[in-house]
């Protein structure tokens, strides 16, 4: 298929899943703070200052406000259009890519993504977000999920398919990451003594992030944050898991290239195998040794890595485009103007 | 019906009602139809077309608006009925155009036999805008250059058509053919049913077997694709939508490289060939190396691989000297030429500035006309007399005599009227009709075509970007 096209579906598919997880996260967070008695301002500051840093948009968020109380945070990630990663935002840009490769996509689910779109703009949106949040966040889910839906049962299992799981997954790995990472900015709590980390409140508000609650009881009798760790980074099966997605990466990039599983054939599947393999044989052991923040981080300049090897390996191919005839200065210019076009993160 | 109630024809040609206020016998079984829903149904169905278009993505970017505010192209329920017997005629009268046109392309690209026959002066053809020299002596796949025509029809007073002219170059508008057709399938299923429709659907069909004759490579299915601007562009959604419908790959200029004369296109698993391109860019913009040098939408060195054979466009280079108003002047005179036949669809009638005696009569006569730039589109350079300031008038006066050959007059035609659902009252609107004709092995015209309605009272003008809408264009099979 045309580089540029499998390009543009990755891209769609993350930003959907992105929208998603903000959608999870704010309404997980924000149902949160009803169990806790009225927090003055500076305990409030408090509780939403760690969801900002886990996003990484701390700096875009300290240029537009000037407190971070749970309204601004939440407008930030919400519906801010100057935050490119709040949930409107990601869902316009989802939206433009999917308009560029709409001859690819089913109607049902362009119309989806469409509606999605158009309820992010409507009255409505605006409407619920005042009077509702939970019902706003709860259309976003829902209709991500019919998305993926659509799409799970609309595509061929071809090189788009593999080319939309790819960003579906390693998007989903990235947000577990961030998700998990809250706690690192958080407070020390009393119940969280056995690591030195927070209220279990938190932590389970992280696991209902990522829709885990159910999973995550079916195994284990206590909620503690070993275990809840252990559990999002590491589960063979559970859907968000980093390992369960980096599996799921691992197996689209070499689906795409016909390279055998455990062999490499390019740097992204080298970089793939890699991290697979430390997830495969790691354990929540190496995770606190080298402290929860630490190892988040790292593996999300992994992810970072990969995202960028996609790039370098089936859109970019620079030995390619050099080998091409005509003034090499203009296709020189064309070449750095195309990939600062692609360059959407 | 109530909704009908108080309509009224005009002085014009009206395409459902006799002059006497009668239905035409062809609209009949509609107007019943019609007639069984009341206002509030119809305008319920009405909001849901409209929905429809909005949530298919059938929209248009608002410049300068950084909300990204999307409108959709008014679309009108009420559908434009046409007989059999009256689109046999233009589907008969298309045909025998297109066919002289692409005669006319070749001889011109050619020996130029109609230039030394004197039948059209060497000067107008030299001059014409859109005329490539260079290509000149170029064989193209089966000598065809015009592939898709979208040539627009207007009806007069007599209710007699008129070529108002043939866009030869890359016609836009089919996908919204076939979604109007869709949208109001929609709202209105049992009407379809019962009055009897001639289908749309096998518009896409048509293109891409076309596409598939004019490959330039016999061995095995060739690879074609659509060359778009990029999504920017007002019509990409309808590149979308034709690409998809055909099942081809829609590629904009980065995504195609030429090497050694062929031209490949950038995949994930390297450069495929690509045989045939339907190219939805002008030529102007299609190569920077050999025409416009700051063009970024082209494909560098797609001008050397077409030339050599190795790829086929459609339309071919160099068809826009067809459109060329002066040119079109002569296309009745091109069918006696090359087919030895009458013209059976007639031109509006055209004065040429450029010749002395019609020149006297256009700048006596400028506030009866329409005068029109030779190489202008979308309504724009345009003059119409009648509705003229002294100043405008004046202005194309000294245009006029500066640049004669860049100018034609033609007399106002009132354009037939449809019944249009104007702001809560069923009035008559100016209307004209887009067919689009698919030459490849043999000439496919879908029934009807965009019919464009002037949403304006009174207006004529009926593009989109001047306040235009579009309605369904229903062939009857009886």
């Amino acid at each position: 298929m045309l580089s540029r096209v499998a390009n543009t579906l990755y891209w769609m598919v993350r930003y959907v899943e992105r929208a998603d997880n903000l959608a999870r996260l704010i309404d997980v967070n924000q149902q949160l703070l009803l169990d806790f008695e009225r927090l003055d301002s500076e305990r409030l500051r408090g509780f939403w200052q760690p969801i900002i840093l886990s996003t990484g948009d701390e700096e875009a968020f300290s240029k537009l406000y000037d407190d971070s109380g749970s309204g601004e945070v939440i407008r930030f990630l919400t519906d801010d259009p100057r935050n490119l990663n709040s949930i409107t935002s990601c869902i316009s840009l989802a939206r433009e890519n999917a308009r560029t490769v709409r001859d690819q996509l089913s109607d049902e689910l362009w119309e989806e993504l469409n509606a999605l779109y158009l309820f992010t703009r409507s009255d409505e949106a605006h409407r619920l977000m005042e009077s509702d949040p939970p019902k706003y966040y709860e259309n976003v889910r829902r209709s991500v999920m019919t998305f993926l839906g659509i799409a799970a049962s609309t595509i061929s299992r071809n090189e788009a398919w593999e080319f939309m799981d790819l960003g579906r997954h390693l998007e989903r790995a990235d947000k577990t990451t961030r998700f998990l990472d809250v706690s690192s900015y958080l407070p020390p709590g009393e119940e969280g003594a056995e690591t030195g980390s927070p209220g279990i409140l938190h932590w389970t508000a992280i696991l209902r992030s990522c829709g885990a609650m159910g999973a995550f009881r079916a195994g284990h009798h206590e909620l503690s944050a070993r275990g809840i760790v252990d559990f999002l980074i590491f589960s063979k099966e559970f859907p968000r898991s980093v390992r369960y997605c980096i599996e799921r990466v691992d197996a689209s990039l070499h689906l795409i290239s016909g390279t055998p599983r455990g062999a490499f054939s390019n740097e992204v599947e080298r970089e793939s195998g890699r991290i697979l393999a430390d997830l495969n044989f790691g354990s929540t052991e190496d995770v606190f040794a080298t402290g929860l923040h630490d190892y988040l981080d790292k593996l999300q300049e992994r992810f970072n890595q990969i995202g960028a090897e996609i790039f370098e390996t089936y859109v970019l191919m620079p030995e390619r485009i050099q080998s091409s005839p005509g003034p090499r200065s203009s296709s020189q210019s064309d070449v750095a103007a195309w990939q600062m076009e692609q360059q959407q993160q | 019906m109530e909704m009908f109630n108080g309509y009224n024809s005009g002085k014009f040609y009206d395409e459902m009602f006799e002059t006497d206020g009668t239905v035409r016998t062809h609209c009949e079984p509609l107007l019943k139809k019609f007639s069984t829903l009341n206002q509030r149904d119809f305008l319920t169905r009405k909001a849901n077309s409209e929905l429809y278009f909005l949530r298919q993505g059938i929209t248009f970017n608002v410049y300068h608006d950084n909300q990204g505010t999307e409108r959709i192209f008014p679309f009108d329920p009420i559908p434009r009925v046409m007989p059999a017997s009256e689109w046999d005629h233009l589907e008969e009268g298309l045909t025998q155009r297109i066919v002289a046109l692409n005669l006319f392309l070749h001889d011109i690209y050619h020996d130029q036999q109609i230039l030394k026959d004197e039948v059209i002066p060497r000067f107008y053809i030299e001059q014409a805008k859109h005329y490539r020299p260079e290509f000149r002596g170029v064989d193209v796949a089966g000598d065809i250059y015009i592939h898709i025509c979208g040539s627009d029809l207007i009806r007069g007073k007599d209710g007699v058509y008129y070529v108002l002219e043939d866009n030869g170059r890359c016609p836009s508008g089919a996908s919204y053919l076939l979604e109007n057709r869709n949208a109001l399938k929609r709202a209105f299923p049992a009407i379809f049913e019962s009055v009897g429709v001639r289908p749309v659907d096998s518009y896409p069909r048509d293109l891409l077997n076309m596409l598939h004759h004019i490959s330039p490579h016999r061995e095995g299915d060739p690879v074609c694709v659509l060359l778009t601007p990029g999504c920017h562009n007002s019509a990409y959604f309808e590149h979308c939508y034709l690409a998809r419908e055909m099942g081809i790959d829609i590629v904009e200029g980065k995504d195609l490289v030429v090497v050694d004369k062929f031209v490949y296109m950038r995949t994930t698993r390297g450069l495929l060939r690509v045989d045939v391109i339907y190219r939805r860019i002008d030529d102007d913009f299609i190569d920077p190396v050999v025409f416009r040098k700051d063009s970024v939408l082209g494909v560098p060195g797609l001008m050397n691989a077409y030339r050599s054979g190795n790829v086929s466009l459609a339309n071919a280079v160099g068809t826009g000297v067809a459109d060329d108003k002066v040119i079109y002047y002569f296309v009745p005179k091109m069918i006696e030429y090359y087919l030895g036949q009458k013209p059976i669809l007639p031109n509006v009638p055209t004065y040429l500035a450029s010749e002395e005696a019609d020149m006297k009569f256009i700048l006596n006569h400028l506030p009866e006309l329409v005068v029109k730039a030779a190489n202008e589109s979308g309504g724009y350079g345009m003059l119409m007399g009648p509705s003229a300031s002294k100043d405008e008038i004046e202005k194309f006066r000294e245009r006029i005599i500066a640049d004669p050959r860049n100018y034609i007059a033609q007399p106002v035609i009132s354009l037939s009227r449809s019944p249009t659902w104007c702001d809560g009252a069923m009035e008559g609107r100016h209307i004209d009709l887009r067919p689009y004709i698919i030459y490849g092995k043999d000439v496919k015209i879908v029934p009807g075509g965009l019919t464009r309605v002037a949403l304006t009272k009174d207006s004529l003008i009926v593009n989109s970007s001047q306040g235009g809408g579009s309605k369904d264009t229903w062939v009857l099979h009886h």
